[in-house]
């Protein structure tokens, strides 16, 4: 089952060294279940500390994250985590022992794990390639493959870290016309962070635009252009045009 | 037929280097520059080995080198790998150990041989200790690196995935340092031969290569004293080739977490 979120008032401060740095200031937001929300923002507007905060690998400073209705503490089985780097895959694990490996965790049989990594392989188009090692993929694959393994195990919400940006165009918009139809197939609820302003329109059902130094929600903003969206429709340009200016402003 | 022709032109390569070697012995033994006692003919040398198989000595002396290696070495591996573990893992372990590891680790074992004679006695005993004792240093201080070096985004995935501790460790840590465990098991057992071969000579073991080359000096046996060395250059290349070179093939190479 997909989970709601409810971020209300974090703020997040690390010690830098002249002190105290202010990373994340009062920002609040709420995705719906099954909502697909972009954080859009430059670099240093602290979307990844963000994402690590739902995550559970950091603590907000104050405020209080909501998932599903209870509290975030510490990492979490209710949340699966995609990360920007293809390292993430642990490469002594063939692509379904990845898949397989929260469900290990859990003490699954393995007939049942079996079942579940097919499924979830075979949903990012890769159950071809379930035997191979990480090392033996492209880019490209290894992320569909980490997308796969945060689904596994059945989280209520998928947490992704600019899985694409590290591929090339081409590869990047395929993947995200994939990714599209698993979180339709899977209904979880997503939040997606990104640089990127046309992924974000090609993707969201809500985007979340920051503000850097300290990070701050300048504007959210819903879509509602229908699936599958097409990139070089008036509409998709305009709503484009209309991210890139409160980005800049 | 190119397949063939690249096997003969590799090992070619391979031959080239011991043929020059050999080349240049040959002239210089069979030049009168040396008394032929002192610098043996390859031939003499031949004849020496083909004389210690027959009779069984070299692989008597081989035996017993090889029993104490791999008694030392697997004590050393044991110990290295676990104390190497729990110094990567566990914050006191690491204050206690790590100061007297780096202390110990350039002290050559060598050193420590008069003391292990003198508490050990002479024979297999103390030779095993100080083989062990010389080859457990890098061991322990590579997998306390290797533990400390597996990647922050592996261990973040699988929190994320809910493993607990112990999952974590056994499941990310210790296969993430494996590249480093087998560096440090490689340089172990280099340091173990190295040793091995100059403690038989100390400890007045019964058989063995070292204890071999060093009793045939007093007889100026030239040729046996040849035979020792390239036998345990022998051994070292096999226990590479075979031993480590298929590990690594099987785990670390087959990952992608080292080139072969």
């Amino acid at each position: 089952m997909a989970q709601s979120i409810e971020v209300r008032n974090i703020t997040f401060e690390y010690s830098g060294e002249k002190g105290t740095v202010l990373a994340i200031d009062d920002v609040s937001f709420s995705v719906a279940q099954s909502e697909f929300l972009c954080v859009l923002g430059p670099s240093g507007c602290g979307k990844t500390t963000i994402l690590n905060m739902l995550a559970g690998f950091l603590k907000p400073t104050e405020g209080t994250i909501l998932i599903g209705g209870k509290p975030v503490v510490g990492a979490g089985q209710d949340r699966g985590v995609v990360f920007q780097d293809f390292a993430q895959l642990f490469p002594w694990r063939t692509a379904r022992r990845n898949v397989e490996f929260g469900l290990e965790m859990r003490c699954v049989p393995e007939s049942e794990r079996r079942e579940s990594s097919t499924r979830f392989l075979k949903l990012v188009r890769l159950e071809k390639f379930a035997d191979s090692f990480p090392h033996q993929l492209s880019g490209g694959m290894q992320q569909r493959v980490a997308i796969a393994r945060a689904l596994a195990y059945n989280p209520g919400v998928l947490l992704m870290d600019e899985p694409f940006a590290a591929l090339d165009a081409m590869t990047r918009d395929e993947m995200q016309k994939q990714l599209t139809e698993v979180w339709q197939e899977t209904k979880k609820t997503v939040v997606y962070i990104t640089h990127n302003v046309a992924e974000a329109v090609y993707l969201a059902d809500q985007v979340l635009v920051l503000a850097a130094h300290p990070g701050t929600v300048k504007a959210g903003l819903r879509l509602d252009l229908p699936r599958p969206r097409d990139p070089l429709s008036a509409e998709f340009v305009a709503t484009q045009r209309h991210l890139l200016g409160l980005l800049q402003h | 037929m190119n397949r063939v022709k690249d096997f003969f032109v590799r090992a070619g390569w391979m031959v080239l280097p011991f043929l020059v070697v050999a080349i240049i012995w040959e002239t210089l033994a069979r030049s009168g520059i040396y008394p032929p006692k002192l610098f043996p003919s390859l031939v003499t040398v031949f004849e020496a080995l083909v004389r210690l198989v027959v009779s069984g000595a070299l692989w008597t002396n081989t035996q017993g080198t090889l029993v104490r290696l791999v008694l030392g070495f697997a004590l050393a591996g044991v110990v290295g790998v676990l104390l190497g573990i729990a110094m990567g893992r566990y914050r006191v372990v690491e204050d206690v150990f790590l100061p007297i590891v780096s202390i110990g680790y350039p002290i050559p074992g060598l050193a420590y041989a008069p003391l292990f004679v003198l508490w050990f006695g002479l024979g297999d005993l103390p030779a095993v200790l100080l083989v062990g004792l010389a080859s457990s240093f890098s061991v322990t201080i590579n997998t306390w690196k290797g533990v400390k070096a597996v990647r922050e985004i592996w261990l973040r995935a699988a929190q994320a995935m809910g493993a607990n501790d112990r999952q974590i460790f056994l499941q990310v840590s210790l296969p993430g340092a494996l590249p480093y465990i087998f560096t440090g098991l490689r340089l172990g057992l280099a340091q173990a031969w190295r040793i091995l071969v100059a403690v038989e000579m100390i400890t007045a073991v019964l058989h063995g290569l070292g204890w071999m080359i060093f009793g045939a000096q007093e007889f100026l046996n030239t040729d046996v004293m040849l035979v020792g060395i390239a036998t345990i250059g022998a051994i070292g290349l096999l226990l590479e080739k075979q031993v480590f070179a298929r590990l690594e093939a099987h785990t670390i190479v087959r990952w992608g977490m080292m080139s072969a």
